[in-house]
């Protein structure tokens, strides 16, 4: 008993050391600081069912204690002792209850969150969505303009307060596309196209990253993602498309090949680039050579079904505390030129 | 001339291939595993060993010493995989940390979840299914003896061969469930995947015949009265986790079958160019390893029960509860391996089914935690080793299942999915949950096994520095996951602000190496120290096998027993401490045993064979291994000697050893 006695003040130690390092980490934690209307809801969701838990757990845990210290075996402990009741239908029918009830709560909860947070549902605004095609490569990722005609390569600019859509594939292993304070992830597979609605409401840089494991410098796989004003996003595009250098068919081939990049901008993509990177893969699922229509996940195609809008709209509170992450203008835009493509062509 | 130094160089050649070099880690492994072996040898020629070795331990089918083997073996991998643990910690421990490449990292955390999944917590598991449950039953062994000696077999080549790419070959690297397009020749040129598979895939067979073998001994070898409503409830778990073995195991041997012929004769089931598609993969995969999860769980349910009845000195509260939520885990667990990929765009409609299946297996969980708290309700609860694990599990279960619900919601796991956030919860679980709960059932059934009690004060140490130890390292990997940071990562910058809580991680994972240091401390000073079991009971516990002397004798019971109560023992005991007569007991008779084999020793060495040859390719060495499992199978198949009986008078003579009169 002596050494049950000596252990216990290090365990308590040990219970306030990680608690005070817990809840100093929180403030800065990204997850719980969302910048645009699907992080927010994430966040939401993540706080709901933590609560609903939380109304299980705590009791359950002070009643655990309470048993453990009431009932324990002590000469002077006048606590009842019934060693052969171990039946309570009443008892019984109350936790099986308890337990239905909060999980039919946080099934409910969830259900309308799982339809309203449908990775491929647009995002009800009055501005029209921009669309970015995402390819994870071995081991960068290529983000492609269509509409603007404009390509980079491991960063992000997108305006704010709008919608963007983002169309996703691998030409490699399968990854994940995050940004955390922009809401949830999605993989990229070769071979398919998955669709993904994200919208930043305030200007800033958002840490990115691919999040699926995929070899040797699958930790290299971060990107920043700037949201910019309008005004912004449109200069930087022209600048872009001025100073870029054209991405070419073989000059994909070249960065599609494994090694890690820098960062990078191209003034043109070839066109149906990235139709061709899925289809290149999916001939099982039947595509003619060359025929691109755009693949889509199968509750894109209820879209028309489902039309109801997602809550948005509303501005999370929080600071503009951010990543340090470089500021995406320092690169990519003037100085690029074939030199500077530092690709380590596998080993 | 000029040949000669060519062969030199093509030799040469041929052995910085064949063995894994450049790595000083590496080299010291070498001279460690050579080191090893040289002293095996000669302790075991110096002692004159090596016949005991053959006739007591490889060719036994004895229950009790094939769950010693397994634990051994277990255990050995146990520290195996905690120390990848270790590496993997310290190169997080700062940020930019070059003390393992990326390539080397990527090796040890694949090398870390094979060994804890397959190589550690299966066969631990295993390890006391053999020693608890033909005990338990009342019966003499499991329904096929020499089954069980091939499974421990199968499990401990598959085993050795998976350890052996670390220092030839070269170590798998795609994850513990290598994904393709990454575990594909494109992905994993070397030959680590393909120990990868043969390492897995052997001992996985052996995992199906056990789970078979249990399945047949709980349902035919209960000792006679033993109604199902009387079945210890450990028992009951091992049924529920055997029968998620026999419909998960074929998917494992059929999904790796599949992606060895990818890569073995080019075939295309995953690979995306060639019409195969990577995500059947991860749907089989995970079909096989959702439920894999709750198999590894479910004994451990089991083993709590039993240790919260005998320690509260009390009945298990809600036995027919208990029962049913077991079973119904089993069958739900097949229903949820989707949540492992709700983020691959399945729709809302899909990601919606699986999140609610997913968190009803929180019911039947959740009201299996309140059962044991009401079994310790009105109980004289003592805190010996075993109900220490039982109580450090529940709340770090309840802790882990209430993160595992929030996982389960698919929209925040959007941002839980791959990050550490997922890490942190898994582990709590598998810690938590099947770690704890084997400790527990090691430290409970231990006297069983050896007949010695282990050293409680030591053990006490242990249990707070692994529980301490535990907190302080998987707590902030899910503040970090929060924080953006993903599994699997080699290397993190500075400005990504991770430091601290990597930093207190990584305290937290060696406070746990050292608990493991305090438990081997205590192992080796019981063993010098021996507190021996005299009475059987050393707990005053409940069921059948604490009826027995410890060790138990070589036929289990003298007597089979006749069943009367589910607490059975306890009761025969009520009835003694009340003056009453115990049971009577029928005349003695000359017992039934089968007879050691050889066999299941030899054919696992073949089936090692095969693998090692078709890992390298070398039909010459894998038809040689197939041949010698057909022989060995067909040599067992026309074996008509393989039982004898124990005559009366020899049990008389171990009964009175043990101080028992028959």
């Amino acid at each position: 008993m002596n050494t049950s006695k000596l252990l216990r003040l290090p365990a308590t130690i040990g219970v306030l050391v990680s608690t005070v390092l817990l809840t100093s980490g929180c403030k800065s934690m990204i997850v719980f600081d969302p910048k645009g209307p699907i992080g927010s809801q994430e966040r939401d969701l993540i706080y709901i069912t933590t609560l609903l838990c939380l109304i299980i757990v705590v009791p359950v845990l002070v009643i655990t204690a309470w048993i453990i210290w009431r009932f324990r075996n002590k000469k002077d402990n006048n606590a009842p002792y019934q060693p052969i009741w171990s039946h309570s239908t009443k008892l019984e029918i109350l936790w099986w209850g308890i337990s239905i009830a909060v999980i039919l709560v946080v099934g409910i909860v969830t259900a309308r969150y799982t339809y309203a947070l449908d990775p491929a549902k647009p995002i009800a605004s009055d501005k029209k969505a921009i669309t970015v095609q995402v390819t994870s490569l071995d081991w960068k990722w290529l983000f492609q303009y269509p509409e603007q005609g404009i390509a980079t390569v491991n960063y992000l600019v997108i305006p704010e307060r709008t919608p963007i859509k983002f169309e996703l594939t691998a030409d490699g292993p399968m990854n994940s596309f995050w940004v955390p304070q922009l809401g949830g992830m999605i993989y990229t597979m070769s071979g398919m196209a998955t669709t993904l609605y994200l919208q930043a409401d305030e200007p800033g840089n958002y840490m990115g990253t691919g999040a699926n494991f995929t070899g040797r410098d699958f930790a290299k796989m971060g990107f920043t993602a700037k949201a910019t004003s309008k005004a912004d996003f449109d200069q930087w595009v022209a600048e872009s498309k001025a100073k870029g250098k054209a991405l070419s068919e073989e000059g994909y081939q070249q960065l599609a090949a494994q090694g890690t990049s820098d960062r990078l901008t191209f003034a043109s993509i070839p066109s149906g680039l990235f139709e061709r990177i899925v289809h290149e893969y999916s001939t099982s699922r039947g595509a003619p050579p060359g025929y691109t229509i755009r693949a889509r996940t199968l509750s894109e195609e209820k879209k028309a079904e489902h039309t109801e809008h997602s809550k948005n709209g509303q501005l999370p509170p929080g600071n503009n505390a951010q990543k340090d992450a470089p500021d995406v203008r320092s690169f990519g835009q003037s100085d690029y030129n074939s030199h500077n493509m530092h690709m380590n062509h596998g080993k | 001339m000029r040949g000669g130094a060519s062969v030199i160089d093509s030799i040469k050649d041929f052995v910085s291939w064949f063995f894994v070099t450049g790595d000083p880690l590496i080299y010291g492994a070498d001279v460690a595993i050579v080191l090893t072996t040289v002293a095996i040898i000669f302790v075991l020629t110096y002692f004159r060993k090596w016949d005991w070795l053959w006739r007591e331990w490889l060719t036994t089918v004895d229950h009790k010493r094939v769950g010693i083997m397994y634990i051994i073996a277990s255990l050995l991998m146990l520290f195996r995989g905690g120390v990848d643990a270790l590496l993997m910690r310290t190169q997080l421990a700062f940020p930019d940390l070059k003390f393992l490449s990326p390539e080397h990292y990527n090796e040890v955390f694949t090398t870390h979840g094979v060994e804890m999944i397959f190589f550690m917590a299966m066969p631990l598991m295993f390890g006391l299914f053999n020693i608890a449950v033909p005990l338990q039953l009342g019966a003499r062994d499991v329904a096929f003896p020499f089954l069980n000696s091939l499974s421990f077999w199968l499990f401990f080549m598959g085993a050795m061969l998976f350890n052996m790419s670390f220092v030839i070959g070269g170590s798998a690297n795609a994850g513990w469930l290598s994904y393709p397009p990454l575990s594909e020749l494109t992905g994993s040129p070397g030959v680590g995947e393909d120990f990868y598979i043969w390492g897995v895939q052997i001992s996985g067979i052996g995992s199906l015949m056990t789970g078979i073998n249990f399945i047949v001994t709980i349902v035919k070898m209960r000792a006679p009265g033993m109604t199902w409503s009387r079945v210890p409830i450990f028992t009951w778990s091992v049924l529920s986790s055997c029968i998620a073995i026999i419909v998960a195991f074929p998917v494992l041997t059929v999904t790796l079958a599949l992606v060895f012929l990818d890569r073995f004769l080019g075939a295309h089931f995953f690979t995306t160019d060639g019409g195969g598609n990577a995500m059947m993969y991860v749907n089989l995969i995970w079909m096989w390893g959702h439920p894999e999860v709750y198999i590894i769980v479910l004994p451990a349910f089991g083993v709590f029960s039993e240790v919260v009845a005998a320690f509260s000195r009390k009945r298990l509260f809600g036995y027919g509860s208990m029962v049913f939520a077991m079973l119904s885990i089993s069958l739900l667990a097949y229903f949820t391996w989707l949540h492992h990929f709700f983020t691959m765009g399945s729709g809302a409609d899909v990601n919606l089914f699986f999140a609610i299946t997913t968190m009803i297996i929180a019911i039947p969980t959740g009201v299996k935690i309140f059962n044991w708290l009401f079994t310790m309700y009105r109980g004289r609860i003592t805190f010996q080793t075993p109900m220490l694990w039982t109580l450090g599990f529940i709340p770090c279960f309840v802790v882990g299942g209430m993160t595992g619900v929030m996982l389960s919601a698919a929209p925040a796991d959007f941002q839980f999915h791959n990050s550490y956030f997922l890490i942190a919860h898994f582990h709590q679980v598998l810690i938590g949950g099947a770690v704890f709960g084997y400790f527990a059932g090691l430290y409970y059934w231990w006297p069983k096994i050896f007949g010695f009690k282990l050293n409680e004060p030591i053990g006490k140490w242990a249990f707070w520095i692994w529980n301490i130890g535990f907190y302080v390292c998987f707590m902030p990997q899910y503040f970090v996951g929060l924080d953006g940071m993903t599994r699997r990562l080699s290397s993190y910058g500075w400005d990504k602000g991770w430091w601290a809580m990597n930093f207190t991680s990584t305290i937290g994972g060696f406070l746990m190496g050292l608990g493991f240091l305090f438990q081997v401390w205590q192992i080796a000073h019981s063993i010098k120290f021996m507190e021996k079991d005299t009475t059987g009971d050393p707990w005053g516990a409940r069921t059948l096998e604490w009826s027995i002397p410890s060790p138990a004798p070589l036929y289990n019971f003298a007597t089979i027993p006749v069943v009367t109560d589910r607490d059975d023992w306890w009761e025969e005991k009520e009835r003694i401490a009340a003056g009453k007569a115990p049971k009577a007991r029928p005349k003695l008779e000359p017992i039934h045993m089968p007879k050691n084999s050889p066999i299941p020793f030899i054919q696992a060495i073949c089936w090692f064979t095969v693998g090692f040859g078709l890992v390298f390719h070398w039909l010459w060495i894998a038809i040689p291994g197939f041949i010698g499992i057909a022989l060995t199978m067909l040599a067992h198949s026309f074996n008509y000697d393989t039982d004898y009986y124990i005559p009366v008078d020899e049990i008389k003579r171990t009964e009175a050893k043990a101080g028992r009169i028959v």
